[in-house]
């Protein structure tokens, strides 16, 4: 799963901490390797359902990525490059800790680039660069089970997914509409695979959904917690749920990112000084960087007013 | 001025080393040996491996120490160590009406065959801080039994047994019995995955739950039967051998609590087991143990479940401390993403409802000044 040109090095690449004595690559035995690859082709095989598998313990908490660490490690070559962002970005605390993880435990190159990397492991975003079929995208999975805030017991919700019983979903967002005229479902926006299996999209917000549609790259759930992995195979079909008169509808912004001043990006707002005033910027800090990187000005605030 | 949030990585690093030197405290006090804590905070050894299901006292008493004394977190640091452990295989199941005991007492029989062994517990000492233990006082040494504990030591639901009035244990079937730490858990789940999960699950959660049923919630009054505590050899059999060898020894503490159960159209009435089981010394763990097992078998007894701790996918789900410590305190991690879309959605919502500022809840700090 390595891309194909080797010899260039990532010029991004960030500092590889020191590999760690006595433990396997990538932490995790063959054995547990090889069940968890197990459980990823049969998700495959299955878009949308949940597998459930033996989740071990790892050394960083559960709710903390434990999920997605697991499905890295099992997937995850000498030859691979490995991105990690949290919120969009590669420097929050989860993201430098899961990075320096597998620097530690693998000793694999990692990178901030997103064209550069082989697998990218994120929390709550997609990036907004296209990804390729050369790639993989493992996203960290709190709660795997969409129907859960209807339906709180697993034997149940498994029946449901079983007989593709889903009305209730569909109640669901239809009080919604009535109570508040529109779907307020913000992130972990409900879709549907390959017209089958009902899904969560781990909490990305609504803006990412429509980049989960025909993804050339291969999209791995991981619920380390729940215990249970699942998957999008490449180009295959994923629907947010709306009705025909009130169509799925994304996020947007009157403003643009004050740094690159990109304005079909995710953007963050920063609150910048007591009077609560604010600047957006891009929630992806590596495609950021690269659009700040093709203009020439300095970063401007909403104001208009140059940093 | 933004400033972009960049040097985590330096940050994190500061933040560990900083951990550090906390938890070596003041460096004119004498640091705290593994030694140390395997022979004076032995209970904390005791729930530490239990709920990290892995009886190694020497390990346990590392992850006490890295972890500044938090059980939860040294539970947590055993239990990712052990996912590195390869596996050899089973050992022999364990007979626990064979322990060497060194406690074994009976709240259903005033004397029973073996006796009453009181052993060492707090159950008798008043809870009076110990000044003498401030001072470093020297404790007289215990006096020594005459004689050696009765060998004939039966388990006294054996002994309801022989009349007919316990239920009959009986033993599954012969395959591989489910393995909580390999399988992911399923509903129903039967006996063996239940009494896994109960024995790693939380003291406290067990604890509360146990208690909740004793109030009512769920009432169904236990008698403890008996509870054991004492050491046990481990037995295995290689593969190469055919027999089984000791490979070690353990210390677990055993409780079967005996409950009321008023009978069925099929069955009389006859009294019912909850069972405990817990590595080293843990007898608040085991008896909650005991009771919740009980609770959890509402149905298969076709009884009414009406209270949380008789719910299974409630209780089996939330029972795990590593689980649920890590769940609850990712809410430290950065949610700025999904609070985004949150504030869009929100603003979205009031925008269209056209609120008026002046209806804005005011904040208590400014309705004061204008009062």
């Amino acid at each position: 799963m390595a891309i194909s040109n080797q010899s260039e090095k990532a010029g991004n690449s960030t500092e590889t901490p020191e590999i760690l004595e006595g433990y396997n690559f990538a932490y995790l035995d063959d054995q547990t390797k090889r069940m968890i690859r197990r459980a990823i082709l049969k998700a495959v095989a299955i878009p949308g359902y949940q597998v459930p598998f033996g989740s071990r313990e790892m050394p960083l908490p559960f709710g903390w990525g434990t999920g997605g660490i697991q499905i890295t490690a099992s997937i995850i070559g000498k030859d691979d490059i490995l991105k990690v962002i949290d919120q969009g970005a590669d420097d929050t605390t989860n993201a430098i800790n899961i990075r320096n993880f597998f620097g530690k435990t693998a000793g694999i190159e990692t990178t901030e680039k997103t064209t550069e990397a082989t697998v990218i492991q994120t929390r709550h975003r997609i990036p907004e660069n296209p990804l390729s079929a050369k790639q993989i995208l493992v996203y960290q999975v709190p709660i795997p089970e969409p129907l859960r805030w209807l339906e709180q017991r697993e034997s149940e919700t498994r029946k449901m997914h079983a007989l593709a019983e889903y009305g209730v979903m569909h109640v669901g967002l239809y009080e919604n509409i009535a109570h508040f005229g529109r779907v307020t479902t913000s992130y972990n926006y409900p879709v549907q695979v390959n017209d089958r299996y009902i899904m969560s999209p781990s909490p990305i917000p609504k803006f990412d959904n429509p980049k989960m549609d025909k993804m050339p790259a291969l999209q791995l759930f991981g619920a380390g917690r729940e215990k249970r992995i699942y998957a999008v195979p490449p180009f295959t079909k994923v629907k947010s749920l709306d009705f025909e008169d009130h169509p799925f509808a994304i996020e947007s912004w009157e403003e643009s990112c004050a740094l690159c001043g990109s304005s079909n990006s995710f953007l963050d707002e920063v609150i910048i000084d007591d009077e609560g005033s604010r600047m957006f910027v891009c929630s992806d800090s590596n495609f950021c960087r690269e659009e700040t990187e093709k203009i020439k000005d300095g970063p401007v605030t909403s104001s208009g007013e140059t940093l | 001025m933004y400033v972009a949030v960049k040097g985590g990585e330096s940050a994190i690093k500061n933040s560990q080393e900083l951990l550090a030197e906390e938890r070596r405290g003041d460096k004119n006090v004498k640091e705290l040996t593994l030694d140390q804590i395997q022979n004076q905070l032995s209970l904390s050894l005791d729930r530490v491996m239990a709920e990290a299901s892995l009886y190694d006292r020497e390990l346990a008493a590392l992850a006490v120490k890295q972890s500044c004394g938090d059980l939860v977190e040294a539970i947590f640091l055993l239990r990712a160590y052990r996912t590195t452990l390869p596996r050899f295989g089973t050992t022999v199941p364990i007979e626990t009406a064979n322990m060497s005991i060194r406690r074994r007492i009976s709240a259903t029989f005033k004397d029973l065959p073996g006796g009453q062994v009181l052993g060492p517990s707090f159950d008798y000492t008043h809870r009076l801080l110990d000044f003498s233990l401030a001072a470093n006082g020297d404790v007289p040494e215990a006096m020594e039994a005459d004689g050696t504990v009765d060998r004939n030591m039966p388990r006294v639901t054996d002994l309801l047994n022989n009349e007919g009035l316990i239920e009959e244990e009986t033993a599954e079937d012969d395959n591989e019995p489910f393995d909580l730490t390999r399988e992911s858990l399923k509903f129903p789940a039967d006996r063996p995955a239940r009494l896994q999960n109960l024995a790693r699950g939380d003291e406290g959660f067990l604890l509360a739950l146990a208690y909740s049923t004793q109030r009512g919630w769920g009432r169904n009054h236990p008698f403890a039967g008996e509870i054991r505590m004492g050491e046990l050899s481990i037995e295995f059999i290689p593969d190469e051998l055919g027999f089984s060898i000791e490979i070690g020894e353990i210390t677990i503490t055993e409780c079967q609590m005996i409950n009321q159960f008023k009978g069925s159209s099929d069955i009389p009435a006859q009294f019912t087991r909850g069972y405990g089981l817990s590595f080293g010394h843990n007898e608040r763990k085991t008896m909650a143990m005991g009771i919740v097992d009980r609770a959890l078998r509402t149905r298969e007894l076709d009884e009414h479940v009406q209270a949380p701790a008789q719910d299974e996918e409630f209780v089996l789900s939330h029972s795990c401390n590593v689980e649920a410590s890590g769940f609850v305190q990712h809410l430290k991690l950065p949610h700025y993403v999904d609070f985004q879309s949150e504030l869009v959605t929100v603003r979205a919502l009031r925008g269209e409802a056209n609120i008026d500022k002046t209806n804005i809840v005011k904040p208590i700090s400014d309705i004061a000044a204008t009062e």
